[in-house]
């Protein structure tokens, strides 16, 4: 293909997009738009299986048996959005096995809020009701993105998200109004998860290299900073109403940008955490890796007895 | 009678209360994606169980304690499930082959459990059976896959029953409550399920290229409420928060 028959491509592609015309898998793409597809994809998709993790911790521990059913279900609702992120990143061209291999390896990130402890009950209720209230802010644009079978897994993932934060927050509003020492564990989890939950948009539009591109492709539709003050903005009003107090001596109402001032963040924190050494990056990956290579065995198993069964099935024919 | 019931559901329910703790242990750590749904939803649909039984059970007790306090507050001593539920997760291997052979029980168990002249219990092994047909069949099939895969499954796979065979014959003994209860023709008469299962049993076991165990010396205790060493640290956990937090709501 020349030069000038590539152009003419892109910029069809890019009137496309423009015109809010989905991209499907088997469309012409520019490689660029493949690659940062599967990273955010796959990104995604990692985030939702390192997840699992932290809140699989309080799985055999739920104080009620209520609880531990909708702990179950969200657990197996993220199962679910990894698998089909998963699946939607395979209809770029890539295995999951390979994809596996890029998070198991290092080379593929994932949310970094997962990489600190959940360390009682109110961790739970925190999670919900922040981890998934941020990861809705950032997914609910996503919805609209311009790759096919993107939008159409976030459709159903923000859906599920959404009664996530629900029942986090239901959580959390059981804890503020019980005993002072349930009180005092929902007050110490939003204390330890309020500022991780921030970093959780992305570092500050001056660091965050890829949001132009993105926002030409509608993989983004807001900037970091401004999915952050609405994060903040909506989350605000929701402690209050149960009493609790958020950990921040800046945060205040600012009359005249109708939004809340807020207090310094530490950076420095999330790049450390980011680049491998938070507080559980090594457990998570041990407990990924660990299950992998521990269940090679099984995979293997299964391929073999799969194969087993087709040759017993061609020599039936024959 | 009442007492009978009450200690009747009870033996029911702690079979799917241990089974669905120890599925739920798993949870993240499956050997794929796919299992790790599968065994989340497994243990989910058996506290779902669980839940309809206990809260029958407190309703029979009448004594204000709450399906939790009965799910969460007993002392070991009192819990009443089969030996076999508690077995720990050694490997893949040990969690599908304890599955299965409690699966293919619990299904012949609860589809007589529909004739029960109690209609709650009737009704409650109408609405599991559904979801226990499907667990038989998802652990039956890794029976199948293991047992007639490779020569490292297949030798994983006759570790696991072989281990755990002696666990099996308890499923099928009588306590005081259930010969109540039989009586009552509210109760299934577990000695006449034994043929079917072993039946049914041994014939996935052949399909899936194992050797039946021949070992005549089997286990028992559970239906008394005398564990084996695992049972302690499993309640310790599923305790904790009851017993850290006593009298509070969630």
């Amino acid at each position: 293909m020349s030069e000038e028959q590539v152009k003419n491509l892109e910029k069809q592609f890019e009137e496309r997009i423009a015109r809010d015309e989905k991209i499907e898998p088997k469309d012409w793409m520019p490689e660029k738009y493949r690659q940062t597809h599967i990273r955010q994809m796959s990104q995604h998709a990692h985030s939702e299986i390192v997840g699992m993790l932290p809140e699989g911790n309080w799985i055999t521990r739920a104080p009620s048996l209520r609880r531990k059913v909708a702990l179950l279900a969200k657990v197996q609702d993220e199962a679910g959005h990894g698998l089909y992120l998963y699946s939607a990143c395979e209809t770029l061209g890539i295995s999951r096995d390979e994809l596996y291999e890029q998070l198991h390896s290092g080379k593929a990130k994932y949310s970094s809020i997962f990489n600190y402890p959940t360390v009682t009950w109110a961790d739970m209720g925190a999670i919900g009701w922040l981890v998934d209230g941020a990861a809705i802010i950032n997914q609910v644009p996503l919805c609209s993105t311009s790759f096919g079978p993107y939008a159409r897994a976030m459709v159903r993932v923000c859906k599920e998200e959404s009664f996530h934060q629900r029942q986090g927050y239901e959580i959390m509003i059981k804890l503020a109004n019980g005993t002072p020492e349930q009180k005092d564990m929902a007050q110490d989890a939003l204390n330890r998860w309020w500022w991780p939950s921030l970093m959780m948009l992305g570092p500050t539009d001056a660091e965050s290299i890829h949001t132009e591109q993105s926002m030409k492709w509608k993989l983004k539709r807001k900037s970091n900073d401004e999915l952050r003050q609405q994060f903040i903005d909506q989350t605000v009003p929701q402690a209050d109403l149960i009493g609790l107090t958020i950990p921040d001596p800046d945060l205040k109402w600012n009359e005249e940008r109708q939004s809340y001032d807020f207090g310094e963040i530490n950076w420095d924190e999330f790049w450390q955490v980011v680049k491998g050494h938070g507080p559980m990056n090594k457990e998570r990956m041990k407990a990924r890796v660990g299950a992998w290579e521990g269940g090679e065995w099984v995979r293997d198993a299964a391929m073999a007895h799969a194969e087993k069964q087709q040759e017993r099935k061609e020599k039936q024919a024959v | 009678m009442k007492d009978n019931l009450y200690k009747y559901i009870l033996g029911i329910a702690d079979n799917s209360l241990i089974l669905g703790q120890r599925m739920g242990e798993l949870c993240g750590h499956g050997p794929s994606l796919e299992t790790d749904i599968a065994c989340t939803n497994i243990s989910l649909d058996l506290f779902g169980q669980v839940r309809s039984y206990y809260q029958y059970a407190s309703k029979i007790a009448g004594d204000g304690r709450t399906e939790d306090d009965i799910a969460m507050l007993r002392k070991e001593r009192e819990y009443l499930n089969v030996l076999l539920v508690e077995q720990p997760n050694n490997d893949f291997a040990y969690t599908m082959a304890r599955h299965f052979l409690f699966d293919v029980y619990h299904f012949l168990f609860l589809t007589e459990l529909q004739k029960s002249k109690d209609l709650t219990l009737a009704a409650i092994a109408t609405k599991s059976l559904k979801e226990v047909s499907y667990h038989q069949r998802f652990s039956s099939d890794w029976i199948k896959r293991l047992g007639d895969g490779t020569d490292e499954s297949q030798q994983k796979m006759q570790t696991a029953i072989d281990f755990l065979w002696t666990y099996t014959d308890e499923l099928f003994h009588q306590t005081e409550a259930d010969k109540a209860m039989v009586s009552e023709g509210i109760g299934v008469d577990v000695t006449k399920l034994k043929q079917a299962y072993y039946s049914k049993v041994n014939s996935i076991l052949e399909e899936s290229t194992l050797i039946i165990p021949e070992s005549k010396y089997f286990q028992k205790g559970g239906k008394q409420g005398i564990h084996t060493e695992h049972m302690g640290y499993l309640l310790t956990e599923l305790q904790y928060m009851q017993r850290a937090y006593p009298n509070m709501e969630w």
